[in-house]
């Protein structure tokens, strides 16, 4: 935890940039969006076994609410532009993970006319979550990941 | 009814529309005029000895020099099934829309237009169904080139790394 406290009674002391992730990494808010069967394991993760609300990500139906884009699925070259777009909706800061092998590289499609092979050719992928589908315990290790990653972000100083 | 009996009913009805029966295979197959499909279609529905009520299957083939269109037909009422063959060049593939005698036949048709590229004259809404509207080529046929850029988007990859 990036809060400590020196002072006794009721003062936490911190630095600005700490207090700001440590909010951010615990609200962080992900895109209700599912691509193929990688879907229903994003929606086993945010259920009640393994809970990914108890890290303070709960879904959000609009882009314009969420900070992070979970790519759960095959990515057709019809939907690619649409991905893209809702990655644009959303608001900055934001982040991405790729969700199993066909977000990853195409996967099993690789071969195919109409998937795209990975979704990081059209949006930035801050995370790759290996699997086919990948367990809900592999999907929250990697919004902790994300987690860790704001926590090392320096938010304030960032963009002077 | 069996399929030979069907057959004999159909050529009955239409002689010039209708072909021969193929029975070398799993399930017969009637041969039809691709200029003749909707009057047989009509025939198949109405015929009080057929009653093909329900299309259970639109689907198209590439036979390298022609595609062909194939018609799963099954009667609810009589319990017997049939199935009807088109075939269409493939430099011009058209032929006539069944969707006026079977609803669903609509978006299978569309499908079949999507993939191969058949031209069902007289659909009500002939777009593509599955890819894009901007799409080029139709992927099911045996001599489609696979795109390797779609929308400005780059779609090839390294398997070298």
């Amino acid at each position: 935890m990036t809060l400590y406290n020196e002072l006794p009674a009721t003062f936490v002391t911190t630095n600005v940039d700490k207090l700001i992730n440590w909010g951010r990494a615990s609200s962080l808010w992900y895109l209700l969006f599912g691509l193929a069967c990688c879907g229903i394991e994003l929606m086993q993760t945010g259920g009640p076994r393994a809970d990914l609300d108890r890290f303070g990500s709960v879904p959000r139906a609009t882009p314009r609410q969420a900070d992070l884009m979970i790519v759960a699925g095959t990515v057709t070259l019809k939907m690619a532009s649409r991905v893209k777009l809702l990655y644009e909706q959303m608001p900055h800061p934001k982040y991405v993970i790729s969700m199993g092998s066909c977000a990853n590289c195409g996967g099993l499609f690789d071969l195919a006319y109409s998937v795209l092979r990975g979704v990081d050719k059209v949006i930035p992928v801050d995370l790759y979550v290996p699997g086919c589908p990948p367990r809900p315990e592999a999907l929250t290790e990697g919004v902790l990941e994300i987690q860790d990653k704001i926590h090392r972000e320096r938010y304030l100083t960032r963009n002077p | 009814m069996k399929a030979e009996e069907i057959h004999q009913r159909l050529q009955a009805c239409l002689p010039d529309g209708v072909g021969d029966l193929h029975t070398e295979c799993t399930d017969p197959w009637i041969a039809v005029r691709p200029g003749a499909i909707a009057a047989v279609a009509r025939v198949c529905k109405e015929d009080p000895e057929l009653r093909f009520d329900f299309l259970s299957n639109l689907s198209g083939v590439d036979a390298k020099e022609s595609i062909l269109v194939v018609y799963h037909l099954y009667s609810y009422a009589l319990r017997h099934s049939a199935v009807l063959k088109v075939e269409v060049p493939k430099a011009e593939p058209a032929t006539q829309t069944v969707t006026p005698v079977w609803r669903g036949a609509n978006w299978f048709e569309r499908e079949a237009f999507d993939l191969f590229g058949v031209r069902f004259d007289g659909h009500p809404d002939l777009r593509r169904l599955l890819l894009p509207e901007d799409w080029e080529g139709h992927p099911l046929r045996k001599d489609y080139v696979f795109p390797t850029h779609y929308g400005g988007i780059d779609n090839t990859r390294d398997y070298n790394l």
